[in-house]
């Protein structure tokens, strides 16, 4: 079931205050963050936050379109290196 | 000839099904566009009056996207996601199910035919 409109998109308060914190002095750090459930919202455009991906954090600079989408749409989890190929190949990718 | 939104319509078959003909028009909008009209569904294409075809044709073309609106913004929204980098986006990318489903087996509508993997047997002696 999608989330009631009374309460406001989620998104992880302390990550929000920070974002404010930066706009009002109007600096431009990355942010780390391991909220991947926190929803973009208009406020955080053209900052850059790095959202972690179980491993590490990766950069997501973050656009206008990307408003309403949710930071861990960004950050993929999994490494995907195909399937079979020669012995060669394989050994190459790791 | 009825003719709406560029696509003819099928003379010999009911309205109710002739409207599906029209991307982005499908049985249950075709009904509601008939009631909205007031033409009866099961009136056949070729005996539409002229001044129902006229009404049907300009309630159509105004109020619903159809046809290539429609086209369009379906693959704009497609585009806007590949362009964002976001999991939905980086699936149409690939060609993969977009919306969580299982890949381990079946999903052949995004991933086409299947490869033919294995080896030809030895040939009898």
């Amino acid at each position: 079931m999608a989330r009631s409109s009374k309460k406001a998109p989620f998104v992880e308060e302390r990550l929000m205050q920070r974002i404010e914190a930066m706009n009002r002095t109007g600096e431009k750090r990355m942010l780390k963050t391991w909220s991947r459930a926190s929803t973009i919202y208009p406020e955080m455009v053209g900052h850059t936050i790095a959202v972690h991906d179980g491993r590490k954090h990766v950069p997501v600079y973050i656009t206008e379109s990307m408003v309403g989408h949710r930071l861990g749409e960004f950050a993929l989890t999994r490494t995907f290196r195909g399937h079979g190929g020669s012995k060669e190949r394989r050994m190459r990718r790791k | 000839m009825a003719r709406i939104a560029g696509v003819t319509l099928p003379r010999d078959k009911r309205i109710e099904i002739g409207l599906t003909y029209i991307y982005g028009i499908g049985r249950s909008l075709s009904n509601r566009i008939l009631a909205a009209v007031n033409i009866h569904p099961d009136t056949y294409v070729r005996d539409l009056t002229e001044d129902e075809e006229i009404r049907l044709r300009n309630y159509v073309e105004q109020n619903f996207m159809i046809e290539g609106d429609l086209r369009r913004e379906r693959s704009q929204n497609i585009k806007r996601l590949m362009e964002i980098g976001c999991y939905r986006g980086i699936r149409h990318r690939r060609g993969m199910p977009v919306r969580g489903q299982r890949t381990k087996t079946n999903a052949r509508v995004r991933k086409g035919h299947k490869p033919t993997v294995g080896v030809k047997k030895k040939a009898r002696v």
